[in-house]
């Protein structure tokens, strides 16, 4: 006769462990439970998900829980500027600063019009192989090459090469600061987006032999410091610079430039 | 049976004979003279002339700055103009001392005084190079001094004169052996005795029938100089295959020729070391080969170190007419590298200047497709590295296995891998550029 006994038994004790097993968990789960920040899923809810590394840090993931554990600034995120700011500090409880968006500028303006070529350039299309290789197509040492590895780093389309010279789309930049990096001349800046003028030139040779290349560089003539009322634009290394925080606007500098260089915003697009 | 040769390598057209009908002149600058003060590896010299200084032609301009560098020494006559940023071949600026040349090429008090090289003690051989500032001209511009001072001199076993001169184009090492061969045998001697244990070997590649034979006339009366044809092939020259070649040791990954027993000289570097020792003439010139299909009068000059690439062209009869030349490249096609302007100034490892009517470069990137993985690149790399997967490491930006699994950092950038790549990829191109960029991490 078939008994039943040895399977009835063989699932009561299954039965039992599990029971037990399942209650251990329970208790053991109580005991070691990690408190769990609610606020950093609710934080990255609110970034925008480029993982662009911007800020600073890994990737948005980072920046939450950077910003819960208050490492962070609320309105850390480039990219998200001002909106993502106010929405992230109302979860933190805390009103965000005031912080202006930037965007990035390219100290050159030197295209196929401007500035002489010297030599073909053939070879890898990156400008860090060109500046590795030693060539520069360019008569101007300085001067933006071309060949496009700030556009290749841009995670959001913003910059496109035009004429041999780098351009930034206004609107598109999110300031991550990507491109300031790559560019091995280091020609990208950010700068603020009400800066009305800046000088859209790089080169640190003097005058004559900045003429002789470009017909768009800066010659370091000194007549816009002279024209300012703000000491707001200085001259070092034979080149100007504009201290955006003491410009005015005012636009005096951009009139007198005998190069041009010192640029709207209108003009910079 | 045919001469000794390596693994790998390529044929490709030497186009020898155009520079060679010649005879060697001596060609004599007129414009400003200019010395980098870069023209070796290690530490830049130092200057010892300032602005205005008279100089006269072999005195000491810039000396050495430290173990690894070497002293640089006027070759004309005249006033130093300025010390300056001034564009050399690879396009970049290095600082350099201009002089403004009075054409007299006076010579400084006691240069050319015949010393009898029987007579040298070691230390005093050792002491002219140092003084006579010379590096290695083949190329490298490593400073002779410290090759020729290796840990244990007994332990050298072979003194390889290097005459392979493989690169297309460039005939300045075959006519320097029919026109200098006792000094270049003497050189060998002087290492001789620094390297008591040693013999030398002189390495010809069998195209240069008329050299092997100068050199072989020479060499029978010498104990212990032997010469030795091997194959014309692509790159035979380099260090690494050379020794190969000569000894039947392999270098390994790391390893430096003195490790097993060797030091290769060029043989211009030789005739130097030859002239600074035994008649006290320092660095001042060497041979140098204008050629190429766009120039008008090929041929290989005797130049003074300093003298600027557009005089030279100049006394080649400038560029051929009805043609038009589109790529000047400083040395030979193969690991030439393209200079910006001509206004740059003959280094001491500078040893040629081609002038192209074609740049090859640019129409193979018209042509160029994905990688095919045919393997032909590894076939003939003549240190067995793997270009196909090195290329694939370096775009990918993966340096760690670059550097580590693939030995990307022992690539000589002969381009022999470049020549054959039937999809026309930029292989070389990228191994230099990937290095760079690795060294550069390194320093950091």
């Amino acid at each position: 006769m078939l008994s039943f006994m040895p399977i009835i038994i063989a699932t009561a004790s299954v039965a039992v462990i599990g029971l037990l097993i399942g209650l251990l968990l329970i208790v053991v789960g109580n005991k070691f439970k990690v408190e769990v920040d609610e606020r950093v899923a609710a934080v990255r809810e609110c970034l925008p998900g480029n993982n662009c590394g911007g800020c600073g840090f890994a990737g948005c993931d980072a920046l939450a829980e950077a910003i819960a554990a208050g490492k962070a600034p609320v309105n850390a995120c480039p990219v998200g500027g001002a909106p993502v700011g106010e929405k992230v500090g109302r979860i933190m409880g805390v009103s965000a600063e005031e912080k202006e968006r930037l965007i990035a500028f390219v100290r050159c303006s030197g295209d196929c019009e401007t500035v002489i070529r010297k030599s073909n350039y053939v070879g890898i299309k990156d400008c860090a192989s060109a500046v590795g290789s030693g060539l520069n197509p360019w008569g101007c040492d300085h001067g933006c090459l071309g060949l496009g590895t700030c556009a290749s780093v841009c995670p959001f389309g913003a910059i496109k090469v035009d004429k041999g010279v780098a351009h930034v789309d206004r609107d598109k930049c999110m300031a991550c600061g990507k491109c300031v990096a790559a560019c091995p001349k280091h020609l990208i800046e950010l700068v603020p987006e009400s800066a009305q003028y800046a000088v859209q030139c790089a080169s640190r040779d003097r005058g004559p032999a900045v003429k002789k290349v470009c017909s768009a560089g800066c010659i370091g003539c000194k007549l816009c410091t002279k024209q300012c009322e703000f000491e707001a634009i200085t001259v070092e290394n034979n080149i100007a610079h504009i201290d955006y925080s003491k410009c005015t606007g005012c636009g005096k500098c951009a009139e007198k430039c005998p190069a041009k260089i010192i640029r709207s915003k209108a003009e910079r697009m | 049976m045919s001469n000794k040769t390596f693994r790998g390598g390529v044929h490709p057209e030497g186009y020898k004979e155009i520079s060679k009908t010649q005879p060697v002149e001596v060609f004599l600058p007129k414009g400003d003279m200019v010395y980098p003060l870069n023209q070796h590896i290690g530490k830049p010299a130092k200057p010892v002339v300032k602005k205005g200084d008279k100089v006269l032609a072999g005195q000491l301009i810039a000396e050495a700055d430290g173990f690894v560098s070497a002293n640089i020494v006027s070759s004309c006559s005249g006033t130093v103009k300025a010390i300056e940023e001034r564009y050399v071949a690879s396009g970049a600026k290095a600082m350099s001392i201009v002089i403004e040349n009075d054409g007299e090429f006076t010579l400084a008090p006691g240069i050319g005084e015949e010393r009898d090289p029987e007579g040298l003690s070691n230390e005093e051989i050792l002491d002219a190079i140092q003084m006579a500032g010379i590096v290695g001209m083949g190329g490298a511009g490593f400073p002779a001094r410290v090759k020729l001072a290796p840990k244990d001199p007994d332990s050298i076993e072979y003194i390889i004169a290097n005459g392979s001169e493989c690169e297309p184009y460039i005939t300045c090492d075959d006519q320097l052996m029919q026109k200098e061969a006792h000094a270049i045998v003497g050189a060998i001697k002087l290492l001789m005795q620094l390297f008591p244990n040693a013999v030398g070997v002189v390495a010809i590649e069998d195209n240069k029938p008329d050299a092997i034979a100068t050199m072989q006339g020479v060499c029978n009366n010498e104990k212990g100089i032997s010469v030795l044809p091997v194959k014309a092939k692509y790159p035979e020259g380099g260090e690494r295959s050379l020794i190969g070649v000569v000894t039947g040791r392999q270098l390994r990954f790391g390893q430096l020729p003195a490790e097993l027993g060797c030091v290769v000289c060029n043989v211009s570097t030789l005739n130097a070391i030859y002239r600074a020792a035994c008649k006290n003439e320092p660095l001042m010139e060497r041979l140098f080969t204008v050629s190429g299909d766009a120039v008008a009068n090929p041929r290989t000059m005797s130049v003074k170190i300093g003298t600027s690439c557009a005089e030279l062209l100049e006394a080649a009869g400038g560029i051929k007419s009805g043609c038009e030349a589109v790529k000047v490249l400083s040395g030979g096609p193969m690991m030439g590298i393209a200079m910006p302007s001509l206004d740059v100034p003959v280094c001491k490892n500078n040893n040629a200047m081609t002038v192209m009517s074609k740049d090859e470069v640019a129409l193979a990137e018209k042509k160029m497709t994905a990688c095919i993985r045919c393997g032909r690149c590894g076939h003939v790399c003549p240190l067995g590295l793997v270009p196909q997967m090195m290329a694939e490491a370096a775009e990918r930006g993966d340096y760690e296995r670059y550097e580590k699994k693939l030995y990307g950092l022992d690539c000589i950038a002969c381009g022999t891998c470049t020549y054959i790549c039937p999809a026309k990829r930029p292989l070389m191109q990228l191994f230099k550029q990937t290095k760079a960029a690795i060294m550069a991490a390194k320093r950091r």
